[in-house]
């Protein structure tokens, strides 16, 4: 595959995954929270912008809709209300110690690796591009699930959390142009609701064991010791 | 197809309802009231469907065929006589100053909110529809796993929330590589309709449709409680309020089991290979085995009773993945008998906690000495769910356990052993419970047992006799699945 004999669109998607994938890598090494939130907001923006290209390109007037709840929901309001919680926390100033970070971010490589692996068989019946696409999608999932393992704090957790949803709805964009509009309105709704019950949760943790560390979350146990 | 609209309709006038009049004392019976029209209305849809097939809605947005609607029917039933138990235990709850007013408000109306969850993943025809419900079932229940607000309950909600978002999000990638096969067949609004993806499984690529269903097993599976994801159950099961528990164990995880199933079909269609069913097979039976041997390390009552809710989980998951008409008549058998058995279960558990004033296993004592109700309907239950003849779980495991001897007799052992593991694991915590003298000061509570018998009796009836359009339903339902009857 050469780059430069592909049309504009696929260059730029191709370029978009590089990007989306860029900033997991940049929240995994993240310690502070706000700047943890603002490329978090980044990814979100990042997603918007590969939504109304797709929209443009493919003149598919659905897709704007789901730029723009893209925007609301994963650039304004759920940075927004992360950021609210980490002021009011006070926690701004501190810096997560993360633990073995080198280590981390070589697993988030080969995490990358691994999502090119698992979805190679694909390239049989569809281009090259389109793995590119969906691998990217999937190690955004798995980088996600990487940062809410080696982050403590419960806001750390909703943003990989969240960053995950950010990967799925990638690969729904990149793939096939956007799943059916019931299903990407239902979806949307979910994350909605989600971040809404995450805020409350904080509520509910903090008034519990008065920090926001999860680790502390330790009361139940498989067996009983 | 005005019963199916119904079905969903009354629930999400029950969550508006619940949410804008506030907890009353009547909010209780009228909970009782909702969902006793409810089943009333999936009687009336399963008969339609007995009557005419398969039912597709106008919009192709919802499909009713024999395998969905016993669940539904039974979704409704189990949904009804929990709200039945529910009025009297919740007012104890209250009475004793566990809850307030506005938590039972949240209560009652996330409890329809988790109904009409049940009923949309069972109905719709879009399989995306189907995650998306799927997803609103966690999140109608979580904040009811934290009702009680104590540290150990927040903690367990958490835990439910993150792992089951975590897990559940990647059934929705495996849906999304399921609609990436499919646009690249047909037309794109329609590429997600089950039906329209049923009658083109074989031209899938089955490629795609493989890594997809790992994905979705991996997610659905999350919820079904298969080991090694099973983590989040037994805290969310013995942390919420025990009518939680009972409709989580009865329903929720029939539901997720459901949509497994539904996509195994396709990708069998697919793949023309058992590649799915060996993935069931083992996960089930490491969850089979795992959860067995996990009972006997219990303290707590409901913990106790979650294992063996993932237990059984294993068990029909395993017998789903053996594929062949037996071993599928077998499974939708068990998911039945062990709705019924365990949110009866549930139900007696809740009362004798309740009555120790404690979940600790070691503090209740004398059940039977103290409320005889109480005391018999645990002891019954147990029976029962460790697979007794002549109640119903021991025919449906006496039937998975002849389709493995014919298909893998080399697992047949495995399987012994785990219902053996298993039946030791809880009944060296329950003959304690229900015999031996009672404490000092326990006292008889006002309990509504009418749940409990009319379960176990179900369960009873169904272990001598399976009455003939039951049986005939199954036939249906395992035509569909598994491409033969049985009968």
């Amino acid at each position: 595959m050469n780059i430069e004999q592909l049309d504009f669109y696929t260059q730029a998607i191709l370029s978009m995954a590089a990007l989306v994938g860029l900033t997991s890598f940049l929240m995994l090494g993240q310690g502070r929270l706000l700047r943890l939130i603002f490329v978090f907001a980044m990814q979100g923006f990042l997603l918007t912008l590969t939504t109304a290209l797709a929209a443009y390109s493919l003149n598919n007037h659905h897709l704007y809709i789901s730029a723009v709840l893209t925007l609301v929901l994963k650039v304004v309001f759920i940075p927004w209300m992360l950021r609210r919680q980490v002021i009011q926390m006070n926690m701004h100033r501190d810096i997560e110690a993360l633990k073995n970070n080198t280590a981390v971010m070589l697993g988030g490589a080969s995490l990358m690796v691994f999502s090119y692996y698992v979805l190679h068989p694909i390239v049989q019946s569809s281009s090259v591009v389109m793995l590119n696409a969906l691998a990217v999608s999937l190690s955004v999932m798995l980088l996600g699930m990487l940062l809410m393992i080696s982050h403590r704090q419960a806001i750390a957790h909703v943003v990989g959390f969240m960053s995950i949803e950010n990967g799925l709805f990638f690969a729904a964009i990149v793939a096939t142009n956007g799943m059916p509009m019931v299903v990407e309105l239902g979806v949307a709704f979910d994350v909605l609701v989600a971040a809404v019950l995450f805020g409350i949760f904080f509520l509910h943790i903090r008034t519990s064991i008065d920090s926001l560390d999860v680790d502390l979350l330790n009361k139940l146990h498989e067996v009983d010791k | 197809m005005i019963a199916a609209y119904l079905v969903l309709l009354i629930p999400l006038v029950g969550i508006v309802y619940f949410a804008l009049a506030g907890h009353k004392t009547d909010t209780g019976k009228l909970n009782v009231w909702f969902n006793g029209i409810c089943l009333l209305a999936t009687i009336w849809l399963a008969i339609n469907v007995l009557n005419q097939g398969t039912i597709i809605s106008s919009g192709k947005a919802f499909l009713i065929d024999p395998f969905n609607v016993y669940l539904i029917v039974l979704t409704a039933f189990v949904g009804f006589t929990t709200s039945i138990f529910s009025s009297p235990y919740m007012e104890h709850e209250k009475e004793i100053g566990k809850l307030s007013d506005k938590r039972l408000k949240l209560y009652y109306s996330m409890f329809q909110g988790f109904m009409l969850a049940m009923y949309l993943v069972l109905t719709s025809n879009n399989m995306g529809i189907m995650w998306v419900a799927m997803e609103g079932a966690t999140l109608a229940t979580v904040l009811l796993v934290s009702l009680y607000r104590t540290p150990e309950s927040i903690e367990a909600a958490w835990k439910y929330f993150i792992l089951c978002g975590v897990g559940i999000a990647q059934a929705l990638f495996g849906t999304i590589l399921l609609y990436y096969a499919a646009v690249q067949i047909g037309d794109g609004e329609n590429a997600l309709l089950w039906s329209v993806l049923y009658e083109n499984a074989d031209k899938l690529n089955p490629e795609i449709l493989e890594i997809a269903f790992v994905f979705l097993l991996i997610g659905y599976g999350t919820k079904i409680g298969l080991v090694p994801l099973h983590n989040w159950l037994p805290d969310a099961h013995s942390e919420g309020p025990t009518p939680m528990s009972a409709v989580l164990s009865g329903l929720l995880l029939n539901d997720a089991l459901y949509a497994v199933v539904r996509n195994k079909m396709l990708v069998d269609g697919a793949t023309q290979s058992n590649m799915a069913g060996y993935l069931m097979m083992g996960f089930g039976l490491l969850s089979f085995l795992v959860a067995a041997v996990l009972l006997h390390r219990q303290k707590d009552i409901k913990r106790l009773f979650s294992y063996s809710s993932i237990e059984h989980m294993g068990l029909m998951t395993f017998a789903f993945g053996i594929g062949g008409p037996l071993a599928t008549f077998a499974a939708l058998l068990h998911m039945t008998v062990h709705s019924l058995t365990k949110s009866a279960i549930f139900v007696t558990v809740g009362h004798a906690a309740q009555l120790a004033g404690t979940q600790r296993m070691d503090q209740i004592r004398g059940l039977i000495k103290t409320q005889p109700k109480i005391g018999w309907g645990l002891l019954i239950g147990t029976i029962s769910i460790a697979g007794f003849p002549p109640f119903g779980v021991f025919t449906s495991e006496f039937l998975v356990l002849l389709a493995t001897m014919h298909s893998y007799p080399w697992l047949a052992p495995l399987l012994l052993l785990g219902i053996g593991i298993a039946f030791a694991g809880l009944f060296r915590h329950i003959q304690p419970m229900v015999y031996g003298d009672k404490p000092e000061a326990q006292k008889p509570i006002k309990a509504n047992l009418w749940p409990v018998t009319i379960h176990l009796a179900l369960v009873l009836w169904l272990g001598l006799a399976i009455p003939g359009f039951l049986a005939h339903w199954f036939s249906q339902a395992t035509l569909l699945i598994s491409g033969s009857t049985p009968l």
